[in-house]
Parts: structure tokens; C-alpha cells; sequence
């Protein structure tokens, strides 16, 4: 795994308080790891803050996976 | 009773009477303060009155750029912010068939909209912290009506709906919203009423006298303390019992 997915997994873990595990590429936030809207919006700032990135609200809608957010922050950074 | 030692508190419209008593119970109660509204005089002489904790943060929230800038100039000055008073407001009093559009824009825009501006400013830092306090100061004429303010009537009864939609997003993040409701307290603007006026006013509060501004102070100390942390979306109606809902 890239750096960028290993910070996101990290952040990931850490927020929602689910197994490394189950932290995979496909798998969605609010399907599979148990995320309410408001953690997203929080695991966008995370984002936004470890990465020093803007992530605009058109495409923090985008990001349903975590293999979204990694390919996203990919193209940002 | 109530502890804010170590907190950080944005009150506006703290030029104003209920304002500088709010900031001064926060301020008392160990809370560190930043004063903002539109005169910058006022607001330092209440910050050199207060001595250390308290910052003059000017904003007028009338001005988007202006009202954007607060919550980080806020932040800054003090080093955080946990607790949001959104008390600033203004009447433009009129008839409501007599009231030109730009009465009702500006008072639902300083009343209504910079609140939610403010709020949603403020509350990146809290939801990282697990922890706010955002009070808004509304009015008893938001639960009751009043002829002649239509416009502040509804901006204020906007703001309890506002207050309890955001108390529901956050509460899970150890965020409460909620508001506070004066009737009539003595400040410089009831000051201007002839004692006929004064005497007619109390003879409709059960109490039997108008507010003072500490006790509009003291309620908002007790939402922002730590104690107060189960009371969210609600509305603390200070009024002397004028009207009781």
C-alpha cells in the first residue's frame, strides 16, 4: 500500500473505531464501516487536514470508499 | 458555581447591555472572552474593565466579509473557541403593511442569517474538541408575536428552529444548542420609556418589574458550563413569567 493509503486507513481506524482489518479499498464508509453522514463529513476534514487539501462539497459527495478517498487525495496532493 | 477556567467564549453584540453582561459572567466565571460587535470604543472599555481574558474582536454582521472573518479572528485573539453567544441583534420596527423589503431583509440577515453563519464558522473546531456550547439570545416575542415586529418576531422564531435542527446534528459530538429567550430588560433602550410606558410594561409581567441584563447573564453561564451538558435544543425563557410557554 501507498503512503497517502496507509494515512487514510490510519485516520480511518481511528475515527470510526473499526478493525484495520476491514479498512480494505472497496470498502464503504457508511456500508461497511458504520459511518453516519456527520462522520463523513468529519472524516472529509481529517482528510483535508492531514493532507493540507481542499476538498470541495461536490467532491466530498464522491467519496463513498475508501479507495475513493485515497484515489481523490492521489490527484489533489 | 459554574467553571470556565481554560475556555474561550465569542460573545456579540457585547457593546450592547445584555452582551457586556453576558461577557462579563462568562469572563467571571473564568472563561476567556472575545467582545465583537460594530464600536470599537465600547468594547475596549469593557475589555480594560475586564483586564486579562478579554479580546475586542470588531464585526459587523451586517457585512458578509466582515462576518466571515469572525470566528477565525476570534479563535486567534483567544487561542480556541468553545462557546458561541450569538446575541447581537437589531429591530426594524414597522406596521407590518407598512414594511419596505429592506426592513425585513436587514433584521433576518443580522438576526436570523449571521447566526447560522456564525455557528456553522465555528463549528469545525468543536466537533474536533467534542466539545461547544452555542447559545443564541432570541426573544419572547419569537413564541409570542409582537405588532410592529413582524420581521424580529420571525427572525428570532427562525433561530429556535435553526437551534433545534443543529442541537440534533451535533449533540453525539458533546456540542448543545440552545437559546436563551429574554422579555423586557431594563438596558439603554427601554431606558428611553416614559414611566407611564414603564409602568404599562410591568403591569403585564407577572414579576411585576422588567429583567436586568445579569439575569439574562446567568442563564447563559449555566448553558455554557459543563453541568448544563445534557440541556440541548432547548429554550430557557427568561421573562418573569410574561409569558409562560
Amino acid at each position: 500500500m501507498s503512503d497517502i493509503a496507509d494515512r487514510v486507513k490510519k485516520i480511518v481506524v481511528e475515527h470510526l473505531g473499526v478493525d484495520e482489518d476491514k479498512v480494505v479499498e472497496a470498502a464503504s464508509f457508511i456500508d461497511d464501516l458504520g459511518a453516519d453522514s456527520l462522520d463523513t463529513v468529519e472524516l472529509v476534514m481529517a482528510f483535508e487536514e492531514e493532507f493540507g487539501i481542499e476538498i470541495p462539497d461536490d467532491a466530498a459527495e464522491t467519496i463513498q470508499t475508501v479507495g475513493d478517498a485515497v484515489n481523490f487525495i492521489k490527484g489533489a496532493v | 458555581m459554574f467553571d470556565l477556567t481554560g475556555k474561550c467564549a465569542l460573545v456579540t453584540g457585547a457593546s450592547g447591555g445584555i452582551g457586556g453582561a453576558i461577557a462579563e459572567a462568562l469572563h467571571k466565571a473564568g472563561a476567556t472572552v472575545a467582545l465583537s460587535g460594530t464600536r470599537e470604543a465600547p468594547l475596549q472599555e469593557l475589555a480594560a474593565k475586564l483586564g486579562e481574558r478579554a479580546h475586542v474582536v470588531t464585526a459587523n454582521l451586517g457585512d458578509a466579509e466582515s462576518l466571515a472573518a469572525l470566528p477565525t479572528a476570534a479563535a486567534e485573539a483567544m487561542g480556541g473557541l468553545d462557546i458561541l453567544v450569538n446575541n447581537a441583534g437589531i429591530t426594524r420596527d414597522n406596521l407590518f403593511m407598512r414594511m419596505s423589503d429592506d426592513e425585513w431583509a436587514q433584521v433576518l440577515d443580522v438576526n436570523l442569517s449571521s447566526v447560522f453563519k456564525l455557528s456553522r464558522g465555528v463549528l469545525r473546531g468543536m466537533m474536533k474538541a467534542r466539545w461547544g456550547r452555542i447559545i443564541n439570545i432570541t426573544s419572547v416575542v419569537g413564541a409570542t408575536g409582537n405588532p410592529g415586529q413582524g420581521n424580529y418576531a420571525a427572525a428570532k422564531a427562525g433561530v429556535v428552529g435553526m437551534s433545534k435542527s443543529l442541537a440534533y446534528e451535533v449533540a453525539s459530538r458533546g456540542i448543545t444548542v440552545n437559546c436563551v429567550a429574554p422579555g423586557f430588560i431594563a438596558t439603554a433602550m427601554t431606558e428611553k420609556l416614559n414611566d407611564e410606558q414603564k409602568a404599562k410594561i410591568s403591569g403585564q409581567i407577572p414579576s411585576g418589574r422588567m429583567g436586568t441584563p445579569e439575569e439574562i447573564a446567568a442563564a447563559v453561564l449555566y448553558l455554557a458550563s459543563p453541568e448544563a451538558g445534557y440541556v440541548t435544543g432547548a429554550t430557557l425563557h427568561v421573562n418573569g413569567g410574561m409569558a409562560m410557554v
